[in-house]
């Protein structure tokens, strides 16, 4: 291969692979001209500018996305204190709602009280007053009753004088005391 | 063709050879013009079609170019030059990098099958557009003394080395630089297609031979030598960018 590759040069003296030939330099320089004016003047600027477009647009999305968590976030905590302070609020409504529950039992216990006081005080009144009234009616009754039984058996009426001198009343009362000292 | 006793036409520095195909006043207009041309041609009007109505939200087309543009101006320019520095080198890098890679793919384009950059004008027009850009942004930038102490790597602690380093320095900066970098790429094209060359040619000839299966072995190698090609084209366009771009950086450094 590299004596071949002698021998052809040898035959080819006129061509060395080193030496540029004038005409392929200057093709080389226009064709790289072209392309790299085209990239610098005009193709480049152009992509740039949206690849500066594309990153701004990222990054107005990003800092949007950050914007709205921070406001979700203080939302919640809003909503978080709001709960609590219901919570709070609702404890304390039942708790008066006990109390007060609690003073009106108590207040209406206390009126029952009262008022069953009173219906057996008056009951007992009623039943003293009817006591004396029935014990004096009866009194009468039967001092009537004796006078007239007595009247009857003496065969004269005793009326008058026992009513002057009082000797049924006084009879009773000492029935009355008997009983009384035997009870 | 040359014949070397056993009749097998191997490649050689004829197939660098073109008839001119046309002649215009003593010009001779030849295939490997007319590729670089068309090069010209083809990065301007892809680039146009994606970027020409660029939009926010990208096509498909436009999706492409910006990843190889993104590649270059990320990948090479702001890798080495840093993102403030490097956004002015941007064009040129990106316009250096498009055109010798289309130029390197030539050679394995039907038709075509011709590396441009494998013909060293081209890599050599390239390495002295970078080679003055260069030489003159050092003196912009250092200043006449400047510009000497920073191709020769002027450094007082060297001592008593400082000379030769600096005949070195200087000799490899200024000199073998610009030919290194246009030979390299040249160089790598130019031995891959030979190497493309050479395979096909002998699958061709053992083929009307009596050894048939090392025709099917050199075709393999041919598919082979094709995918490795590719990937050797791409680097080889990376490779002078990067260098383009650290070329540059060593102009933009301060003094030590």
């Amino acid at each position: 291969m590299i004596a071949n590759l002698a021998q052809l040069a040898a035959e080819e003296t006129k061509q060395n692979p080193l030496v540029p030939a004038g005409p392929e330099l200057l093709i080389g320089t226009i064709a790289f001209a072209i392309v790299f004016f085209f990239f610098w003047k005009k193709l480049l600027p152009n992509i740039n500018k949206v690849l500066e477009e594309r990153r701004a647009a990222i990054e107005g999305g990003i800092e949007e996305a950050d914007a709205m968590k921070v406001e979700a976030q203080s939302v919640l905590e809003q909503y978080k204190a709001q709960l609590a302070e219901a919570r709070h609020e609702a404890a304390r409504l039942r708790q008066e709602a006990q109390e007060q529950g609690a003073a009106l039992i108590a207040e209406m216990r206390a009126e029952g009280q009262r008022q069953r006081e009173e219906i057996v005080t008056a009951g007992h009144s009623q039943i003293e007053a009817d006591r004396k009234a029935a014990a004096s009616a009866l009194r009468q009754d039967v001092g009537k009753l004796a006078t007239d039984l007595a009247g009857k058996l003496v065969g004269e009426s005793l009326e008058d004088h026992a009513r002057q001198s009082r000797v049924i009343d006084r009879f009773l009362d000492e029935l009355e005391e008997k009983a009384e000292a035997t009870r | 063709m040359s014949d070397n006793g056993c009749g097998f036409p191997a490649p050689g520095l004829n197939s660098f050879l073109f008839k001119p195909l046309f002649t215009v006043g003593g010009f001779e207009f030849n295939k490997v013009m007319l590729l670089a041309l068309v090069t010209t041609l083809l990065i301007v009007v892809f680039f146009s079609a994606a970027f020409g109505k660029a939009k926010v939200v990208p096509g498909k087309l436009q999706m492409v170019g910006e990843a190889g543009y993104d590649f270059v101006r990320r990948g090479i320019v702001y890798e080495t030059l840093g993102k403030r520095e490097g956004e002015k080198w941007v064009p040129l890098m990106v316009s250096l990098f498009f055109f010798v890679w289309l130029m390197n793919v030539w050679s394995v384009i039907p038709l075509a099958q011709f590396p441009v950059s494998s013909v060293i004008a081209f890599p050599m027009v390239l390495a002295a557009i970078v080679y003055i850009t260069w030489v003159a942004l050092t003196f912009k930038k250092h200043g006449f003394v400047g510009f000497f102490k920073n191709v020769t790597g002027y450094d007082k602690s060297l001592g008593a080395v400082l000379p030769l380093v600096m005949v070195i320095e200087f000799f490899s900066n200024l000199l073998v630089r610009p030919f290194t970098h246009a030979v390299r790429l040249f160089a790598n094209m130019f031995a891959g297609h030979l190497m493309l060359v050479m395979f096909t040619v002998a699958s061709w000839y053992l083929l009307n031979s009596w050894l048939v299966v090392g025709a099917g072995v050199s075709f393999v190698m041919t598919i082979a030598m094709i995918l490795f090609e590719l990937f050797v084209q791409a680097v080889q366009a990376y490779v002078f960018v990067l260098l383009a771009c650290s070329y540059i950086q060593g102009a933009l450094a301060e003094h030590h």
